[in-house]
């Protein structure tokens, strides 16, 4: 492995046909419904994990318990009854599959409309993938090619016990246990996720994707993810969901915490396509995360997000620019069809001189959904020369869907400039005539249209996510047109 | 290749068109002309099948077909274009990318694959030098924060990429000075073939200086009340519409 060149991972692309069916039928090894602190420590024991962690589990769950579930979102909803959950589930083997023909052909359907479909996951050179199935890493792609740069990318549960000196530095650093609700939550049953650790002065010369699914009916899923990128260093990374649809609402709160040291880059892309419940408004992903990153010196954290799916989306991607000198960006897709209800933003939080923060939000609401963006600029007295721009966009389609904007902005320095625009459109009729008469029929014209409205943040994204999401975005509004 | 039989139409209950009688052969232009409000624009969203608007009675024939049940997609896909009067923006949407759609649709519709990249790419370079138009311009979010002007110019290089049996040209001259007018026509007469047909519809004869029909029709109150050659558009403009609706009452 002295010469690894783009070759040799096509040609291991090819021969390594992607495993991994979307839908498995592997046995399960799951605890029975409910939780309390025999639970946690039954699943810390599941996952061999040292008593630090164990500790940090119990500490998390009882700080849980004495807090309440926010009620401030704009978004109304059956509250989920926590020990009515599942809070392990591991595939005890790994599925293989011998030929397409096993594969749930509705899910192959949805994949191949998503342009993913297995033949094409073979042509994804360039990608790590660590899949997530349920709640356990099973596989890790190219990790020896990212090893020989010193880069770690793996399972969480695994870095807890190969690096546990790096976890244990960061891990609840950016997102503290007791930090709200979900992430105390999280913090206490997080089952597994991924950590990636890029060395100093290191540019990871591959994105890193993981794919995160849910797949078993009535398990929650708490995802942790932990990104370091030590001074000097970059890395992109994206993460990209899919799930079958089920009937019953399944919970998924998940914490991301983003560390970019001095000089460091980290750019964050997200494309979220969780069940969002049927037309009549039944079933659907429950979609609680805390995201957030912390910017030293010079650092540079970018969250960009695609979220279509879930029936409830609470989630506001922060950058905390503690360094001088740093930068937040946050670019924002939100779509909400038929009875969604999505309450997503930003927080940026400028403590550092000359930082500098860049919100570009786009808002889509068809149906009978309600899409919300909230946004939170601070400007801390020290932070001389901050300057925030902010720009949060909605697209209404039709006459029963709303659309949102709760801006706050808190400014502590004089010295800060902060501009904010927003503007509300409907796709028109117009639109769609003009687009007809050139034999563009109305579906495709509002894909075009949709397009169009949300290209400034679909262009930030990697290449071949952006082939994704454009898809994802012309789906999730199929038959959005009376 | 068109023919209107006693077409009735009419929007929110109000009648607009009244038994339009109308007869437009491969490689002829007609003219339609009459004042405001007589129905001329009117006449140009039904044959395109703009949904708003109900027809009450007659028909409207294609090259054979009654087209009067099918969306405006599938009108377009036979063949029939209009060029707007007042063209739609599409934000963020390139008329690149928009024209690559359309045809790529209109392909779709008939059965065939995309149209390769690099025929794409040839037949916009052509067009777009037959029609003088710079490419920079071709990236531009379409219609967005264009000129009167370059409106008019992206609907005739849509005509031209788009290479429809029937044009229909609604108000084409409106809001255009006289270079533009000119350029405008030059387009379409360039575009003009013995298989095809244009319908141009306006208000005054100016237009008509440069895109000489073969025929010219004068709607009043949603009827054509008067058919002559192209000499009957100089008589309107000396005279007006007056002399005319007073032919008509009597």
């Amino acid at each position: 492995m002295s010469k690894y060149t783009e070759d040799d991972l096509r040609e291991e692309l090819k021969t390594k046909e992607y495993e991994y069916g979307f839908y498995t039928d592997i046995q399960s090894d799951t605890f029975p419904k409910g939780l309390n602190e025999d639970v946690i420590r039954a699943l810390s024991a599941k996952k061999e994990e040292p008593k630090w962690m164990t500790d940090w589990r119990l500490e998390a769950f009882k700080a849980w318990q004495e807090m309440t579930e926010p009620e401030w979102a704009n978004v109304r909803y059956k509250k989920p009854d926590f020990q009515d959950i599942s809070y392990y589930s591991a595939p005890n083997k790994k599925p293989k599959y011998e030929s397409l023909d096993e594969v749930d052909p509705e899910l192959l359907e949805t994949f191949s409309k998503l342009g993913i479909s297995l033949d094409e996951q073979k042509k994804l050179a360039g990608v790590a993938m660590d899949v997530v199935v349920d709640s356990v890493s099973v596989a890790t792609t190219f990790k020896e090619t990212l090893a020989e740069k010193g880069i770690i990318f793996m399972s969480i549960s695994e870095a807890i016990k190969k690096h546990p000196e790096l976890v244990k530095k960061y891990l609840g650093t950016v997102v503290p246990q007791k930090d709200n609700f979900y992430a105390a939550l999280n913090s206490a049953v997080f089952s597994d996720g991924s950590f990636c650790y890029i060395p100093k002065g290191v540019k990871c010369p591959m994105e890193l994707s993981t794919y995160f699914r849910i797949n078993q009916a009535g398990t929650g899923q708490f995802e942790r993810t932990l990104v370091v990128a030590e001074k000097g260093s970059y890395v992109s990374y994206l993460e990209g969901c899919t799930a079958p649809s089920r009937d019953e609402n399944q919970l998924h709160a998940a914490v991301v915490e983003l560390i970019a040291l001095d000089d460091a880059e980290i750019k964050y892309s997200t494309v979220q396509n969780w069940y969002p419940g049927n037309s009549e408004g039944k079933g659907g992903v429950y979609n609680f995360v805390t995201k957030r990153g912390l910017c030293e010196k010079n650092a540079k954290i970018s969250w960009t997000q695609v979220e279509t799916g879930s029936a409830i989306t609470w989630k506001y991607p922060s950058c905390i620019l503690k360094g001088d000198n740093s930068v937040g960006e946050f670019y924002s897709i939100a779509v909400t069809n038929n009875y969604q209800q999505a309450d997503t933003g930003t927080k940026m939080i400028h403590l550092g001189k000359n930082t500098r923060s860049t919100i570009i939000s786009k808002g889509i609401s068809a149906g009978k959904s309600q899409n919300s963006y909230r946004g939170l600029v601070q400007i801390s007295p020290r932070a001389e020369n901050a300057r925030n721009f902010s720009q949060c966009d909605s697209l209404l389609m039709g006459n029963e869907c709303g659309a949102h904007t709760f801006p706050y902005i808190e400014a502590k320095n004089k010295t800060a400039i902060i501009e904010h625009e927003a503007t509300t459109s409907k796709i028109g009729e117009d639109q769609i005539f003009y687009c007809n008469q050139r034999g563009i029929d109305t579906e495709k014209a509002i894909a075009l249209i949709v397009n169009g409205f949300s290209k400034e943040v679909l262009n930030k994204l990697p290449m071949e996510f952006a082939v994704e999401a454009q898809k994802l975005l012309e789906i999730s509004l199929e038959g959005s047109v009376g | 290749m068109l023919k209107i039989n006693n077409l009735h139409a009419s929007i929110e209950g109000k009648s607009i068109l009244r038994g339009i009688d109308l007869e437009i052969k491969p490689g002829e232009i007609h003219a339609i002309m009459g004042p405001n409000g007589s129905g001329k624009s009117t006449l140009a969203s039904v044959i395109a099948g703009k949904e708003e608007y109900e027809v009450t009675k007659g028909d409207i024939i294609f090259e054979g077909e009654d087209i009067g049940e099918l969306a405006p997609d599938e009108r377009a896909h036979k063949g029939v274009f209009l060029s707007f009067q007042y063209p739609v923006e599409i934000p963020g949407v390139s008329v690149t990318n928009f024209m690559k759609t359309a045809i790529n649709e209109t392909r779709k519709a008939k059965g065939l694959g995309d149209m390769p990249a690099k025929d794409m790419l040839k037949l916009i370079r052509d067009k777009s030098e037959l029609l003088e138009i710079d490419r920079k311009f071709l990236s531009r979010s379409i219609n967005e924060g264009f000129s009167g002007g370059e409106k008019k110019r992206n609907e005739i290089f849509q005509m031209a990429m788009l290479d429809p049996k029937l044009a229909i040209l609604d108000e084409t001259d409106s809001g255009l000075d006289i270079d533009a007018l000119r350029i405008v026509a030059n387009g379409v007469n360039k575009l003009k073939s013995n298989n095809n047909a244009v319908l141009v519809i306006t208000h005054y004869q100016r237009l008509l200086d440069y895109i000489i029909p073969d025929f010219v029709h004068v709607l009043l109150n949603g009827r054509i009340v008067k058919s002559g050659g192209k000499e009957l558009a100089h008589q309107l403009e000396e005279k007006g519409y007056d002399w005319l609706k007073e032919e008509v009452n009597a």
